[in-house]
């Protein structure tokens, strides 16, 4: 099978993501950052977005949402309702680790793509909603901020085109269901970060109660290199529907964990084996992978043998690209305790907004742990099953639906390893006795 | 806003520097939308009052920020971030989500416990130096495993980084980071 391209530094968006260059303004124009930033405020806005459509460029904060067509959705200026670009850096799902490098090594990429952002959906200032823990990073963010505006790059009139936008940098204070965007809404108003009723769309009713489009960090510094290009600069990568470059954020068994920017749809295997290292004790020795951070049902050995990364080929196979964090499990990973995990931080982050997943979550939380210990009956894992499926679709946010995927994903493989635990601990208690 | 009627103590006012800094926070929000400064008030208000918030402490908040009290409390305790009862000098956060876990965090767990003579979670130290607490993934999982020391992440652990870190610590020192770090610019 013919190879994936390994990216050279000109078709990457994220050129100094290793660190190892300069993060600063100088490092990032010496790249090629900013340059051509001076015709992209001056071209009719409606171009972009429409240049964005075709791009198909896709969100990387884990729906996939196409970006174009989110920025077509809001209103005409309204000196009433000002609107606002928010920028999501709540980066929480277990596994994901991707902004945090943007924002301590390249965060110009982000600054940029703000003033972009801003300008095409018409909004003069932006808020860049940090995840509290992120202290060095949105330390680091702010002193580029700050570099941008003493280069004129932000404030009045940038450049002289006439465009004014600011960039405010506001901090969370630890909460996962704030990476939702209207729980991050309520958040940045100050309240608990507890998700809207939809409809009202953030682009009709967001933040303040005024037209606001919220992307990822990864999204929003894709966008400057995107327009700047020839459509086939990003076309050119990835399969029909899933083009681009995508940082894969590698995790786990693996012999050099890291973020890896590299075309979509790439292969796994070659994911894992050419950038990662490869799994520790060997591709045999794998057990299963989380393909898109913690909310995705996981793979098994087989699937992952072909599976192609990328948002369709992962959602037919009953999955999600998610955020395209990849954590690798071999076979010395007890996989139920690190499933059980996962559960007991969604049980953790629920906000309590809706019954079905703050009672549920739980729930499905005790009944893994349960099971895990070999306690409880066959029975008791098809009622497992049965309440996420009751909890799955019944509230206001993907939240609940996040923390059933997982639970069903891992009974979907691995059935098998609870019925061993069972019957195992059955045996020695009959033994006891 | 009616004045806050607990006894005048030290929590009562903010120092000039914090001072300083809430009106640079208040200038990002809108007029009319002061309420968007309350968790970076907290933030600020935790930094200086012993890294916790005290009822005295979080009523401070709202008469700055001319909000009802029970809008500061319900924020207060819907964030993890924020301490509700005393901690430690250095507050040791592992991080024991899947990344982590599969990469060793029960042994950084079990190594900070041994090191510093803590038994359980959340329990501050005989010398008040150490607080320990599992928390939710911290987003660095590439490096795993990984914990964070107040504002600090301390990332690659392996049992002699574990037992060197805490020896700095215990010094009454903060260690310095394993990752290049930058500090926040003035006024932020």
């Amino acid at each position: 099978m013919k190879k994936t391209p390994v990216l050279k530094i000109e078709d990457k968006v994220f050129k100094n993501l290793d660190g190892k260059g300069d993060w600063g303004i100088k490092g990032y124009k010496e790249r090629g950052g900013y340059k051509g930033l001076k015709k992209l405020l001056t071209t009719e806005p409606t171009k972009h977005i429409e240049k964005l459509k075709d791009s198909m460029l896709r969100g990387r904060g884990g729906a996939g949402f196409p970006t174009g067509l989110k920025w077509s959705f809001m209103p005409p200026a309204d000196a009433k309702r000002p609107s606002y670009l928010v920028c999501n850096a709540d980066e929480g799902e277990p596994g994901t680790c991707k902004d945090r490098d943007i924002l301590r090594y390249d965060p110009h990429t982000l600054v940029e793509g703000l003033i972009v952002g801003c300008y095409t959906i018409g909004a003069k200032a932006s808020y860049i909603y940090v995840r509290g823990e992120y202290y060095d990073e949105s330390s680091r963010l702010n002193q580029a901020i700050e570099q941008a505006y003493a280069d004129g790059l932000l404030g009045k009139n940038i450049l002289g085109t006439g465009v004014d936008v600011d960039i405010y940098v506001h901090l969370g204070a630890g909460a996962y269901i704030c990476g939702e965007e209207t729980a991050l809404l309520e958040s940045l108003e100050g309240k608990k970060g507890q998700p809207r009723v939809k409809p009202p769309f953030p682009a009709g009713y967001g933040l303040y109660g005024c037209p606001t489009t919220i992307n990822n960090v990864e999204t929003i510094a894709q966008v400057p290199p995107i327009l700047k290009n020839k459509l086939d600069w990003w076309k050119r990568w990835g399969r029909d529907n899933n083009h681009g470059t995508k940082i894969f954020s590698v995790s786990g068994s693996v012999n050099k964990p890291g973020n890896f920017e590299a075309p979509m749809s790439i292969p796994l295997k070659e994911l894992i084996e050419d950038y990662a290292g490869g799994v520790i004790g060997g591709w045999d020795n794998l057990q299963a992978i989380i393909p898109g951070g913690s909310s995705t049902p996981m793979l098994n050995p087989a699937q992952a043998e072909t599976m192609l990364m990328d948002f369709d080929a992962l959602r037919e196979e009953g999955t999600g690209l998610g955020t395209a964090a990849v954590v690798v499990m071999n076979n010395d990973v007890d996989l139920i305790a690190v499933m059980t995990r996962i559960s007991k931080f969604y049980a953790h982050e629920s906000c309590g907004q809706c019954t079905p997943c703050r009672e549920g979550v739980g729930w499905v939380y005790k009944l893994m742990k349960r099971l895990g210990e070999g306690e409880g009956t066959q029975d008791e894992i098809d009622m497992l099953l049965g309440i996420t499926k009751q909890i799955e679709g019944k509230t206001i946010c993907a939240f609940a639906d996040g923390a059933m995927w997982p639970v069903q994903g891992t009974m979907k493989h691995f059935r098998h390893l609870f019925e061993e635990r069972i019957k195992k601990n059955k045996t020695k208690k009959s033994k006891v006795a | 806003m009616k004045a806050v009627k607990t006894k005048k103590t030290q929590q009562q006012t903010f120092s000039s520097t914090t001072e300083k800094k809430i009106k640079n926070i208040l200038k990002r929000y809108p007029k009319g939308r002061e309420q968007s400064a309350v968790i970076p008030v907290l933030k600020l208000a935790q930094d200086e009052f012993d890294g916790w918030l005290s009822v005295p402490t979080m009523d401070l908040v709202a008469t700055r920020l001319g909000l009802p009290y029970i809008r500061v409390y319900e924020v207060a305790t819907f964030y993890t971030m924020f301490n509700l009862k005393p901690v430690g000098k250095f507050h040791i956060q592992v991080c024991t989500n899947c990344a982590c876990m599969i990469s060793g965090s029960e042994r950084v767990v079990e190594m900070v416990k041994a090191e510093t003579s803590l038994k359980k979670e959340g329990e501050i130290s005989k010398d008040g130096l150490f607080t320990l607490t599992e928390v939710e993934c911290l987003g660095a999982c590439v490096e795993a495993p990984m914990m964070q020391v107040n504002n600090r992440y301390y990332t690659k652990l392996t049992d002699s980084k574990v037992r060197k870190l805490i020896k700095t610590m215990k010094n009454g020192e903060m260690p310095e980071s394993v990752t290049p770090t930058a500090d926040m610019p003035e006024g932020y």
